[in-house]
């Protein structure tokens, strides 16, 4: 998913991507991310994205990208193509959570996932008023959101735990995309995640 | 609406005899072709626009009679091309050719060999997509073309668009490869040879060599453009647009036309059977069945298409079951095994396998977007 809110993680992400690297980005949407790791670190980019708009900007932005459903995993993909695969800030809106990070690791030798940390506490004051949040990373009505899974940071660390996922780096960023060192899941409103077997 | 206005076709011949892949030669042969646009200076907007099976050379325009004048015959991919369409030909230079083996004026089986001054009929060789590919570069070089900005096709089309990749890398930047498949399944290939057998055993197909006997197996291409019609709809779209709708009054119990469908179906085939060449129709579907660019590479296709050096547009419908979807991620994962560059869209349609000839206005923005990548 790409909003049109400033993207910290791509910064992020675009620093651990070497010249020459292959990267797949799943819900590339119109391939903002990938034009940058193209142009600005001269990797091979592809991209997975479900919505026609989207496919349709990303072509227009010269990205490879593939049209496809998350959901039904990534047959067709062989194994440990990609040095990255990315997930950006659309884990929680996946139903088969556990299937795609086992997916982002066979086709690739590193899985980097993003998403919006529910424990941040301006979230927790959100819900303590007696509404659900709405911030800079969470920002839909529970109405009209397409995110299906609210977790924070500790609980997506106790998947990786148990489906045996090492952390290889973990940054957190507050809601204006400053890095956050101290009480990350009560301080940080995104969390940026590099994941190996 | 045309977007080209009229158009007329030119002939090209070739002296130099072309070996086919089957293992025949053709000792020499005309190519049927229209062009659009302009060619630039420096020759590199040249789209090549590939027919299917029933398809040619009249790709856009309205064709021109004698006098010059505007016909009703639009051609058959009409509505992507043109000022500010997809293939926009204040941008491009379009060239569509009518495939060796076939009856919209190339040579084919109702030519005359120049070995017995008579029509080929079954002695018109099996052609290939390889064989047409080389042909089509023959034109290429009559017409000052080393490299296609892009070659392009849907169905069988769509093959000689990839082949093109494969037998001439260095000649092609971007291959739009839609509604297609890397090789047809046996159920493909199953209809095919109905359609073949309904021609083969018309009483009036003589062996193939009906041209001398005055009549045409119009019974049997009929039945063969019946069923193939079948295969290029979809059963949703059928429903919607027949559905079980009797066409004037209660059902009369005998095997006239009752149904809509089946109407619908008489007209169609009469029609084909009425302007299409039944050596033709058998050499196409051959044309399909062979084609399977992996087969000399232990079937990977991955292996087969490395040698590509073109952009790819892969394109698949949603309800396209003569090619369906997952025919084109096969392309399309091929190439991204590869590390070659390939865009791919899935679109939604209820057109069946014919939705690549329709005017779906997110189909055709994909094709225009990739099309306006192309730096010329």
């Amino acid at each position: 998913m790409t909003g049109a809110f400033d993207r910290a993680d791509f910064d992020l992400i675009a620093g651990w991507v070497q010249p020459g690297e292959r990267v797949l980005d799943l819900g590339c949407g119109d391939g903002a991310l990938l034009r940058r790791l193209i142009d600005e670190r001269g990797a091979k980019g592809y991209g997975v994205e479900l919505e026609d708009a989207e496919v349709l900007a990303a072509i227009a932005n010269g990205i490879n990208v593939i049209q496809g459903n998350l959901e039904q995993g990534l047959a067709g993909f062989d194994d440990q193509t990609f040095n990255h695969v990315v997930l950006s800030r659309t884990l929680q809106t996946v139903r088969h959570t556990e299937r795609i990070l086992g997916e982002m690791l066979r086709v690739g030798r590193e899985a980097v996932v993003s998403f919006p940390n529910f424990a941040y506490w301006k979230n927790r004051m959100a819900v303590m008023g007696g509404r659900m949040p709405v911030s800079e990373d969470l920002p839909y009505e529970w109405f009209d959101t397409p995110n299906l899974r609210f977790f924070t940071i500790l609980d997506f660390e106790a998947l990786c735990d148990k489906m045996g996922l090492v952390i290889r780096e973990r940054q957190v960023l507050d809601d204006a995309g400053r890095a956050v060192t101290e009480e990350q899941n009560f301080l940080g409103s995104l969390a940026v995640y590099r994941l190996g077997r | 609406m045309s977007g080209i206005g009229t158009v007329s076709a030119q002939r090209a011949h070739f002296a130099e005899p072309l070996r086919l892949k089957g293992g025949g030669v053709l000792p020499s042969y005309d190519l049927v072709y229209e062009t659009y646009g302009t060619l630039n200076a420096a020759k590199s907007n040249a789209i090549l626009v590939c027919h299917a099976l029933s398809g040619n050379h009249h790709v856009a325009g309205q064709s021109a009679d004698e006098f010059g004048k505007p016909t009703a015959n639009v051609g058959w991919w009409d509505n992507i091309v043109g000022p500010g369409r997809p293939l926009d030909t204040d941008r491009f230079f379009i060239v569509g050719v009518n495939n060796l083996g076939g009856c919209h004026g190339s040579t084919g089986p109702a030519s005359a060999n120049p070995a017995t001054g008579k029509p080929w009929g079954a002695d018109f060789p099996v052609v290939t997509v390889e064989d047409w590919v080389d042909a089509q570069a023959r034109l290429a070089d009559r017409l000052g073309i080393d490299a296609w900005a892009a070659t392009m096709g849907g169905s069988l089309g769509g093959m000689q668009a990839m082949q093109w990749t494969l037998s001439y890398p260095e000649r092609v930047r971007h291959a739009l490869v839609i509604a297609a498949t890397p090789k047809l399944s046996a159920e493909n290939i199953a209809f095919n040879d109905v359609a073949r057998q309904a021609i083969l055993t018309d009483p009036d197909f003589h062996g193939g060599h009906f041209y001398e006997h005055g009549v045409r197996p119009l019974r049997g291409l009929r039945l063969a453009r019946m069923l193939g019609h079948i295969t290029y709809l979809s059963d949703d779209q059928m429903a919607e647009k027949f559905g079980r709708r009797i066409k004037s009054g209660a059902g009369s119990y005998g095997f006239d036309v009752e149904f809509e469908i089946e109407s619908y179906l008489r007209y169609q085939g009469d029609k084909f059977a009425g302007i299409f060449d039944a050596n033709t129709y058998l050499r196409m579907t051959k044309a399909l069945d062979y084609f399977d660019p992996a087969l000399d590479y232990g079937d990977d296709l991955a292996l087969a298409l490395a040698r590509a050096r073109a952009g790819f547009l892969v394109i698949g419908f949603t309800t396209d079951w003569r090619f369906s979807p997952e025919r084109s991620r096969e392309i399309v994962h091929a190439l991204v095994h590869n590390g070659q560059d390939v865009a791919h869209a899935e679109i939604e349609s209820v057109h069946g396998h014919d939705s690549f000839l329709m005017d779906d206005p997110h189909y055709h923005a994909v094709v225009d977007a990739y099309l306006k990548r192309i730096v010329l």
